[in-house]
Formats: C-alpha cells, sequence, structure tokens
C-alpha cells in the first residue's frame, strides 16, 4: 500500500532516492540542501539504502565522483545549491557532454556576493545552458515524483542526459507537507535496474571524454543539442506512463485557469502555488486572468509553450534572478524570443521578484498582474520592473 | 612593560558593539579566538589602516562582521587566495586570514598548500572545530576517527589531517597550534604569527558545542573547553614523550619557527633585478 506521510521536501527527495536504489551518492554540504544529503548518509548508514556515500571534499569533487560511479554504471545521486552549483560548473558541462546519467536536486539559492543563503532561481540561471535536462517543482509531492521520473528518462538509452531537478531553497525545501509514498514494487516497475551501455569495462577499452580537434568537436556538440531536444518526447512519454501508474500528471508547461484569460501570469518553482490563490481571488472578481508554469525549462518547450499563450494578449514574467545588463529576467529574454515569430503574440512585460529569498507574497502578485496590464497598456514595454524594491532604482523601466 | 587595554577597550575598539549579540551560539569558541587576535593586534601595537582582515565562509569567518577592521569576505574556501592578491598588490598591508577547518582543510585545501609553498607574508588563523559548524555538523577533514558527524551517523572512516604537519611539509615557515583553553598562549602564538616575516599558520582548537559537542556526548561548553587541557601537551613536553605516550594527544605551542624567502620580497627582488637589467 502506498501510504501519505508529512514529509519536508527534502526528506520526500531523500525518499524517492531510496525508493529509486541508488548505487553513489556524493555530495557536499550547503544551506539550503543539507537536509538531503544529511537524511541521504543517515539511510545508508542504517543500511535503508544499500548504497555508497561519499563525503567529498567540495562540489567540483562532488560531481567529479558522480561521473566516475557512472561511468562504471552505477545508478548516481548528487545535490547542491547556490555557490556549490557554481563550484561545480565547469563538471556540470563535463557531465552532460558525456552523456552520463543522473539526478541532482538544486535546492535554489541566490549567488555571492553579498552572500545570501536565501532563494532565488540564479544558481540555475547560470547552467541553463549546459546541457541537462532541467525542471522546477512547485510542491514535497513534485519533488519527490520528478527525482524519480529523473532517473527513468535519464537512464533511457535514447536519452543517457543527466537531469537537475530544481526545488525552491527553504519555501520548498524545508517546508513539511503531506507527501505520497508508493509502494516500492510499483517503483521498480516504473524504474527498471539501470544499464549503462558503455560501462568502462578492461576487456573492451575505451576511452570517455577525450580530446576532440576541430575537425569534430562542432559534430560532438551538434549531436548532443539533437539529443537533447530529441529526448523532449521520451520526457513526455515518461510523465504519461508515470501517471498511469501513480495518478499524478506531468506537463512540460502547466496552465491554471487559462480559459478565456485575456492575462496570462508566468511562474516556476514554489512561485506557481501562491500565484494560483491569487489568481482564483481575481477570476472570482469577474477578472479574464490565468497562470501558466514552465514545469519543463531545458529542452524548452517550445511547442507548448506558444500553444498555452496563444489567445492571450498580455504575458507577464516572473523571474526570480537579473540577466544583469540584458532584457531583465532570463525567462522572460526566453519566452520573448521564443514568441518573435508568431504571427499572433501576447505583449510581454517582465518583472523580477523574490530575490535572495525576499517574500513575494500575495499582495505582490497582484501588483504584478495590475502594474503589468498598466504596461502592457501603454504599449510595448522593453525593459524590467523589480517588485518591492526600495530606493530610486524602483522604476528602472522609467530610466 | 605598558599595560595592556582592559576588555572594555579591546571590545569597544575593535569590534561593531552595535552588532552584538553575535552570531555564533552560546558556549562556541569562535568568540574567544576572535578576540584573541584583537588582543595580539592590540599588542602590537599595528596601524589600524594596514590591517586587512580576509574572511571565507563558516561560523569561523563571521568573525570580520564583528571586528572594524577593514574587511574582504570571498567564496568559501577562496580566502588564501584573495589574501594572496591582496599581499602582493600591496606588500604593505598586515594581511590577517580566519578561516573554518573545513574552509581550509577541504574546499580550500588547494589553496592552504601553495600559500604555504610560496611562503607568502599571511597569517591565516584556524578555528578548527572538528566539524562543518554553520552547515549543521558534517564530517570534514579533521573529524577524528569515529566521531559522529550528521553525514557520519555511525562514526567517522576517515582518517583526519594534522594540519600543522600539512602545514610545515607544504612549507610554511611559522606554525604553532593554539586552543581557546590556555588563552594567553593563543594570544602570544597569534603575535607571533603575525611579526614572523612568511606564511604563519595557526591551528586553533576550539569548541563547536552546538554541532560537534552535542552529538559526540562532549558536555557543557565549559567541559569542552576544559578537554581541551588533556588533549594537546606542550611541545616542549611532547618532545620528551614516546608515540605511545603521545597517542591522542596534540602537540601545543610553536611547532616549526624558521626563516626562508618570502615571497613578495622575492617579487620584489626579481622587479628590480629585470628593471635594472633592461634599463
Ligand atoms: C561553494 C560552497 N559550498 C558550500 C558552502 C556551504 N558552507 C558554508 S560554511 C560551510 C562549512 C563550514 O565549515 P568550516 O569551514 O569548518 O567552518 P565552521 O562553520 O565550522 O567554523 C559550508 C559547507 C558554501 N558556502 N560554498
Ligand atoms: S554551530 Fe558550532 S561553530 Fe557555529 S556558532 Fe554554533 S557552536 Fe559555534
Amino acid at each position: 500500500m502506498s501510504c501519505r506521510v508529512a514529509l519536508e521536501a527534502s526528506h520526500a527527495v531523500a525518499e524517492a532516492v531510496r525508493m529509486a536504489d541508488v548505487d553513489v551518492i556524493a555530495a557536499y554540504p550547503i544551506t539550503p540542501q543539507t537536509h538531503i544529503p544529511e537524511r541521504l548518509a543517515e539511510m545508508v548508514a542504517d543500511g535503508e539504502l544499500s548504497a555508497a556515500y561519499i563525503p567529498v571534499e567540495s562540489e567540483h569533487s562532488a560531481l567529479s565522483a558522480c561521473l566516475g560511479a557512472v561511468a562504471v554504471g552505477a545508478r548516481t545521486f548528487t545535490t547542491t545549491a547556490g555557490q556549490g552549483l557554481e563550484l561545480m560548473h565547469e563538471v556540470v558541462y563535463v557531465a552532460s557532454s558525456m552523456r552520463y546519467p543522473m539526478v541532482m536536486v538544486i535546492a535554489n539559492r541566490a549567488l555571492s556576493a553579498p552572500l545570501s543563503v536565501w532563494g532565488d532561481h540564479s544558481d540555475v540561471m547560470s547552467v541553463r545552458d549546459t546541457g541537462w535536462i532541467q525542471v522546477f517543482a512547485q510542491n514535497n509531492q513534485e519533488a519527490f515524483d520528478l527525482v524519480l521520473w529523473g532517473f527513468r528518462v535519464a537512464e533511457d538509452s535514447r536519452v543517457l542526459t543527466p537531469v537537475m531537478v530544481n526545488l525552491d531553497g527553504f519555501t520548498l525545501s524545508h517546508v513539511t507537507e503531506a507527501v505520497i509514498l508508493p509502494e516500492q514494487e510499483v517503483v521498480n516497475s516504473f524504474l527498471p535496474p539501470f544499464h549503462y551501455p558503455f560501462v568502462l569495462n578492461p576487456d573492451k577499452p575505451a576511452t570517455h571524454g577525450a580530446f576532440a580537434a576541430p575537425d569534430i568537436y562542432t559534430e560532438t556538440k551538434i549531436s548532443q543539442e539533437v539529443a537533447l531536444r530529441k529526448s523532449k518526447d521520451i520526457l513526455l512519454q515518461g510523465w504519461q506512463e508515470f501517471g498511469d501508474m501513480f495518478g499524478r500528471h506531468y506537463r512540460p508547461v502547466e496552465i491554471y485557469r487559462v480559459e478565456g484569460a485575456k492575462t496570462l501570469l508566468l511562474t516556476m518553482g514554489s512561485f506557481t502555488e501562491t500565484a494560483k490563490m491569487v489568481i482564483d481571488a481575481r477570476r472570482d472578481r469577474g477578472e479574464l486572468v490565468g497562470l501558466v508554469s514552465l514545469r519543463l525549462w531545458r529542452p524548452f518547450p517550445f511547442t507548448e509553450f506558444r500553444q498555452a499563450v496563444k489567445e492571450a494578449d498580455t504575458l507577464i514574467v516572473l523571474d526570480r534572478s537579473i540577466s544583469f545588463g540584458g532584457q531583465g529576467g532570463p525567462v522572460c529574454s526566453e519566452v520573448r524570443s521564443a514568441l518573435f515569430s508568431e504571427p499572433k503574440r501576447p505583449v510581454v512585460v517582465s518583472f523580477v521578484g523574490g530575490l535572495g529569498g525576499r517574500d513575494m507574497a500575495e499582495e505582490d502578485f497582484g501588483y504584478v498582474l495590475d502594474r503589468g496590464r498598466e504596461v502592457a497598456a501603454k504599449g510595448s514595454p522593453e525593459l524590467f520592473e523589480t517588485v518591492g524594491v526600495r530606493g530610486e532604482v524602483s522604476g528602472i523601466r522609467d530610466l | 612593560m605598558p599595560k595592556e587595554a582592559s576588555l572594555s577597550q579591546l571590545v569597544n575598539k575593535y569590534f561593531y558593539t552595535h552588532q552584538f549579540p553575535t552570531m555564533w551560539c552560546p558556549g562556541c569558541g569562535c568568540g574567544t579566538v576572535a578576540m584573541a587576535m584583537v588582543r595580539a593586534i592590540d599588542r602590537l601595537e599595528l596601524d589600524f589602516d594596514k590591517v586587512i582582515h580576509v574572511a571565507g565562509i563558516g561560523c569561523a569567518p563571521v568573525a570580520h562582521w564583528y571586528t572594524t577592521f577593514t574587511a574582504l569576505q570571498t567564496a568559501h574556501g577562496r580566502a588564501l587566495a584573495s589574501a594572496t592578491g591582496i599581499k602582493l598588490a600591496n606588500p604593505e598591508l598586515t594581511v590577517v586570514v580566519t578561516l573554518g577547518d573545513g574552509d581550509c582543510a577541504a574546499i580550500g585545501g588547494n589553496h592552504l598548500i601553495h600559500a604555504c609553498r610560496r611562503n607568502i607574508d599571511l597569517t591565516a588563523i584556524v578555528y578548527n572545530n572538528f566539524n562543518y559548524g554553520m552547515t549543521g555538523g558534517q564530517v570534514g577533514p579533521t573529524t577524528p576517527l569515529e566521531a559522529i558527524t550528521s553525514t557520519a551517523p555511525y562514526g567517522n572512516l576517515e582518517p583526519p589531517f594534522d594540519l600543522c604537519k600539512l602545514a610545515e611539509a607544504a612549507g610554511a615557515t611559522y606554525v604553532a597550534r593554539g586552543t581557546v583553553y590556555y588563552i594567553r598562549e593563543l594570544i602570544s602564538l597569534i603575535e607571533q604569527g603575525i611579526k614572523h616575516k612568511g606564511f604563519s599558520f595557526i591551528d586553533v582548537f576550539t569548541p563547536c558545542p552546538t554541532s560537534f559537542g552535542r552529538r559526540n556526548k562532549q558536555g557543557t561548553p565549559g567541559q569542552m573547553f576544559k578537554a581541551q587541557k588533556d588533549l594537546t601537551v606542550p611541545i616542549k613536553k611532547a618532545k620528551g614523550l614516546s608515540p605511545d605516550e603521545l597517542q591522542g594527544k596534540w602537540p601545543r605551542g610553536v611547532l616549526v619557527e624558521k626563516e626562508a624567502p618570502e615571497f613578495t620580497e622575492e617579487y620584489e627582488k626579481l622587479i628590480a633585478r629585470v628593471q635594472k637589467r633592461s634599463s
């Protein structure tokens, strides 16, 4: 029997890793990720999970250890946040370019300086182009589900690409909610044992990750790009089968109360659930507003995204990080260019909020909806606005 | 001998008292080490404007949040690399570096051995509490064998570093070990370290009652301070002990003090030599 238990998202992740029967875990502690490796270390020590837990000396070593483990065929997990992901950066590219399937959970955290341990999406945005499959969880159940799903799709022989599951630091990682844990047999049938097709084997000598001269480098990179794009169908299939087995259904672009909506708000991660409450209240008042959230960030779900927003007049995008000197939020620039070639497209308005753990309360979402429509009505806005920032800088749009 | 500043004079001169209480847990040794550093600097009568306090990330490095020195807080593990940049750019400055043991020997271990090797005139003070305190007490490269941590719930399997031996082998020309229990000794170890020309490395045993002491049943913070009496032996005495007698004890005091060319001075000499040749 499946059971419903109260778990913080970090422990829900650890449960998923346990049920996935992972072989190797290598991690370095960093707030707000620490509860994940701590729980896993405990599970390994208690014999609840038969795995090697490697308490490495840095994140760079954590992911490097994972590379080695996958190369010899181990199901492998790591987890980090903020500065840790930055220190890993070099190896993040190596993992995806070597086509090493594994799952990494990021408890999203702001980046220094100034030092902040609180949540935003600056960390994951800095690895946007690294070639990993990247998804966002909105609550604890999703954190659990996406880890299981992550192993399943990463290890698919047509994909062989690592998966990064993002969950917001503190607002998810440290929050306790009810989570349904499935039966082990069901998990086993969803997630077959891992057979890495290119296991390093002295009897069949091969080298992974060797040198590529200019005559072959382009081809390797393009084959990686083709594979990542093609993986989308398998990711969707994975969600389909997950839904059939577990009764919870996931889509690359989630929509909420979009029927007849003239204005759509776009969010990612845990902001989505707060935004839903605000959309409900506005709908009750008769406003034609709805919500779109990106679950799949890489490969970017162009078709599903365009489909989701095509009837709207205004699309308000709320980013949790800044692309300095660029168009504002990285998600917004992406979304704008995804719409550029569309014959009919909404006016896109960009907001940045919730940096370094700054709370985004219901009123703030309400402000974003009102102000976003006001800006859209005035014409085509180019710059972004930061929600609730104090001082002269609040109206960057007006500069 | 001039009269020493009183404790309240020191606190008012060197600390942002409006920032108190500190974020350190009650009974933590970090404040004692920071106080020893300040006392040492005060005794040396250094020009306040010529002291730079560099810190990494962790409980220990937050010392610079409270001290009134000009400070640079860098990324976790990178303090010695940034301090090297400061010292080379302006060798006149006295650069004191506050590090956690993980900061220094795990994520930043590479910078440590290279700072030692270069013998650059920095003073590194390592607040060694045997675990990653700030992140909740995980196992690190100084955690004693069999000690319990949040990521080694049945005891640590990995032998720890003897940080002083590591620094000595890598080329540090002043290496000392102190404790918060023997506070007078600690102050003079830091004082000598700052005076020493070359890389000075001071390993300071300091209790972390919250993350380490509790898990390892080490009693109250007071008991943890006192335990340092049994855990360490003065270096003079240690030299007369057999390996068996030294088992489980750490020598304390100045362990290495020698002269060797200092990096920034050698650098200046090289510049002078090359400029002379080309002119
Ligand atoms: C790149 C990176 N990884 C991880 C962290 C999280 N982190 C902050 S302090 C710390 C360890 C602290 O231990 P230590 O250096 O021994 O200092 P203490 O807190 O015990 O004084 C860690 C792992 C970080 N800030 N940056
Ligand atoms: S966690 Fe340990 S080292 Fe950090 S402030 Fe508390 S007692 Fe001190």
